[in-house]
């Protein structure tokens, strides 16, 4: 499971830059939305896979007994995707405005800031 | 819980949430922004004296003990800082009363500025690595809307590659937390420091702290890694310039440093002396880009990228003192930044345009603000009695001790070509008569609004003094940068601060 994981993640970023490294800046927006999903799925599966109980304390003792999964990873990912889900909403409607100012959605018809 | 560590953070966060909701009354944002920034200066000197009196202050948030819950942990570096970015806060709220156009400041700007202010305190006091992620989130989603705002075509040019190039460095940063929670099971940074020694994964570790300093080093703007800086930073109106100018990139120099001497400092011959590389390679490539440019904002971008190589070089030094003299450095970086910016705006208004062709005849028309710009230019080149003579001074004798005598050459000579840039833009803007007899005086000198022209010059004028005062009177803020850079070699102080004393 984690080695289909890891090439998975793998993948994700690979996929991730080649779609970036068009000059489309929708393709932007989508590399930016892939890489995103590869470093949360990166985080999911460095912190281990497997078969174990829920996290919680029995009474009467002071920690989980036996295996459990850890939540924190989970945590993490889900402010991740909160965050990620943010700025990817933010960005969306820039490359809007920016299609709208530039007349093109060709990264190599910015250049007016180079001067 | 401390409550001296959460009011730098409190403090504008209320503001911003009133300002927004005094959406309509753009006066009372107004003093909101600027209330709430000099709420976070006088926080952050309480905090800075408490952290002198008391040693390092470390609360956890919610009660909930470290290393599971979230820690908020100030060192005198973390202390001094936040002091600093209450000040511009301050500076850059007063200015825009009278520097920025209504349509923008009715647009959220005040809030905006406020939750940006309070990223970047949030980067500098918390203690916990996933939480370092979420301020700067919360410091980048401001700031993306701050360039953007006002929706010029280049502004959003520039946003467009600023926001790629932050979205790519939050992935990478999230990858290498991922990682590194896989390794050690924990985020709290100082039991991750513990943990990183018991670790005996060399490889994985400098995987890592390199993982890092990439992500560190787009946020800091080093090479090779700058690139967007220049080409987004001269975009936005010079209010939103000269706050960015002055603290975001100095939140990748803190955090690089937080970083490199807490967490990973086992393999120093290799990290250390790439960052001293790396440093020397900044400064050099960022002063060529400047030699080479010609409107105002853009040879002051280019000039951002170069000083950072001075602050990294401390730590590749990686000395008490040489961290001392970064951290000096940084902090007379900052006020210098900004106010150049703050300068560049008034130059605007007085001669009319940004291009150094099309200005002249400024030392004429206005001294006083010839006089505004000449101190912080030649502080920025290092010319004594000014703060960057004192900055530089600490950095190459802490060069000179551990014998990088390359590194203190080319730390030098940029600092000439760094004056050869200042001389430019004096000799361009202010010496050279004016094109076709156009420039107006600083007393005619119409700002965007009625907000007049001490809201201008107040906090130039009060930069400038800092400034003065910091070259002149250099000990105390030596003293403190002593201290700071001894801590920051010591991390068990910060450990024990955070963990307690069983560990």
């Amino acid at each position: 499971m984690e080695l289909i994981l890891s090439i998975l993640v793998g993948a994700l970023f690979a996929a991730a830059l080649y779609t970036m490294l068009r000059r489309s800046i929708v393709r932007l927006a989508i590399g930016l939305t892939l890489l995103a999903h590869a470093a949360n799925l990166l985080i999911f599966t460095v912190s281990g896979v497997g078969r174990s109980g829920p996290p919680i304390v029995p009474e009467g003792e002071q920690a989980p007994i036996g295996a459990f999964s850890d939540p924190v990873p989970q945590a993490l990912i889900l402010t991740a995707i909160v965050i990620s889900f943010g700025v990817l909403a933010f960005l969306l409607v820039l490359v809007k405005r920016a299609y709208q100012a530039v007349g093109s959605d060709d990264i190599d018809e910015m250049v007016s800031t180079e001067r | 819980m401390n409550v001296a560590l959460t009011l730098p953070l409190l403090i504008p966060f209320v503001a911003a949430a009133l300002a927004m909701l005094a959406w309509r009354w753009v006066a009372v944002q107004r003093w909101l922004g600027i209330g709430g920034a000099l709420g976070q200066l006088v926080a952050g000197l309480v905090l800075l004296f408490a952290v002198r009196e008391g040693g390092i202050q470390a609360t956890q948030l919610g009660d909930w003990p470290a290393p599971f819950g979230i820690t908020l942990v100030a060192d005198l570096f973390s202390a001094t800082m936040v002091v600093i970015t209450g000040l511009m806060g301050l500076a850059v709220a007063i200015y825009s009363v009278g520097g920025l156009d209504v349509r923008r400041e009715s647009f959220g700007y005040y809030p905006l500025l406020l939750i940006l202010l309070v990223g970047v305190c949030g980067a500098f006091l918390t203690g916990d690595i996933f939480n370092l992620f979420v301020w700067f989130e919360v410091m980048l989603i401001a700031s993306f809307v701050l360039l953007a705002l006002g929706g010029e075509r280049a502004q959003l040019e520039g946003a467009m590659k600023y926001v790629t190039i932050n979205l790519v460095s939050s992935a990478f940063f999230l990858s290498a937390v991922g990682i590194l929670y896989g390794l050690t099971g924990t985020l709290n940074m100082a039991d991750l420091a513990v943990r990183l020694r018991e670790l005996d994964a060399p490889h994985i570790e400098t995987t890592v702290a390199m993982l890092l300093l990439v992500v560190f080093g787009i946020k800091a703007a080093i090479f090779p890694l700058f690139f967007w800086l220049p080409a987004s930073y001269h975009t936005p109106p010079v209010v939103v310039s000269a706050i960015f100018a002055g603290l975001l990139t100095k939140v990748g120099v803190y955090a690089l440093i937080r970083v490199f001497t807490l967490l990973f400092v086992g393999e120093v011959g290799f990290t250390h002396t790439l960052i001293m590389v790396l440093a020397a390679l900044t400064m050099i490539v960022g002063v060529l880009g400047a030699v080479a440019q010609h409107e105002v904002r853009r040879i002051l971008s280019f000039h951002i990228v170069s000083q950072i190589g001075y602050m990294i070089m401390g730590l590749g030094l990686f000395t008490a003192t040489a961290l001392a003299a970064s951290v000096f450095y940084i902090v007379h970086h900052i006020i210098v930044k900004t106010n150049l910016f703050l300068v560049a705006g008034v130059m605007r208004l007085v001669g009319g345009s940004f291009e150094l062709k099309e200005l002249g005849g400024l030392y004429r028309t206005s001294p006083l603000l010839a006089v505004l710009f000449l101190v912080p230019a030649m502080s920025l080149a290092g010319i004594p009695p000014l703060s960057g003579f004192v900055a530089k001074l600490g950095l190459v004798q802490a060069g000179i001790d551990v014998e990088q005598y390359w590194l203190v050459g080319v730390a030098l000579a940029v600092s000439a070509l760094t004056l050869l840039s200042m001389t430019k833009i004096w000799a361009e803007a202010f010496w050279k008569s004016a094109p076709e007899g156009a420039s107006v005086t600083l007393e005619e000198a119409r700002p965007p609004q009625t907000g007049g022209r001490a809201t201008l010059i107040g906090p130039m004028a009060a930069l400038a003094a800092i400034t003065i005062s910091i070259g002149l009177l250099a000990e105390p803020l030596f003293t403190l940068s002593l201290e700071a850079g001894e801590q920051l070699m010591n991390p068990d102080g910060y450990i024990e601060a955070v963990l307690g004393e069983g560990r």
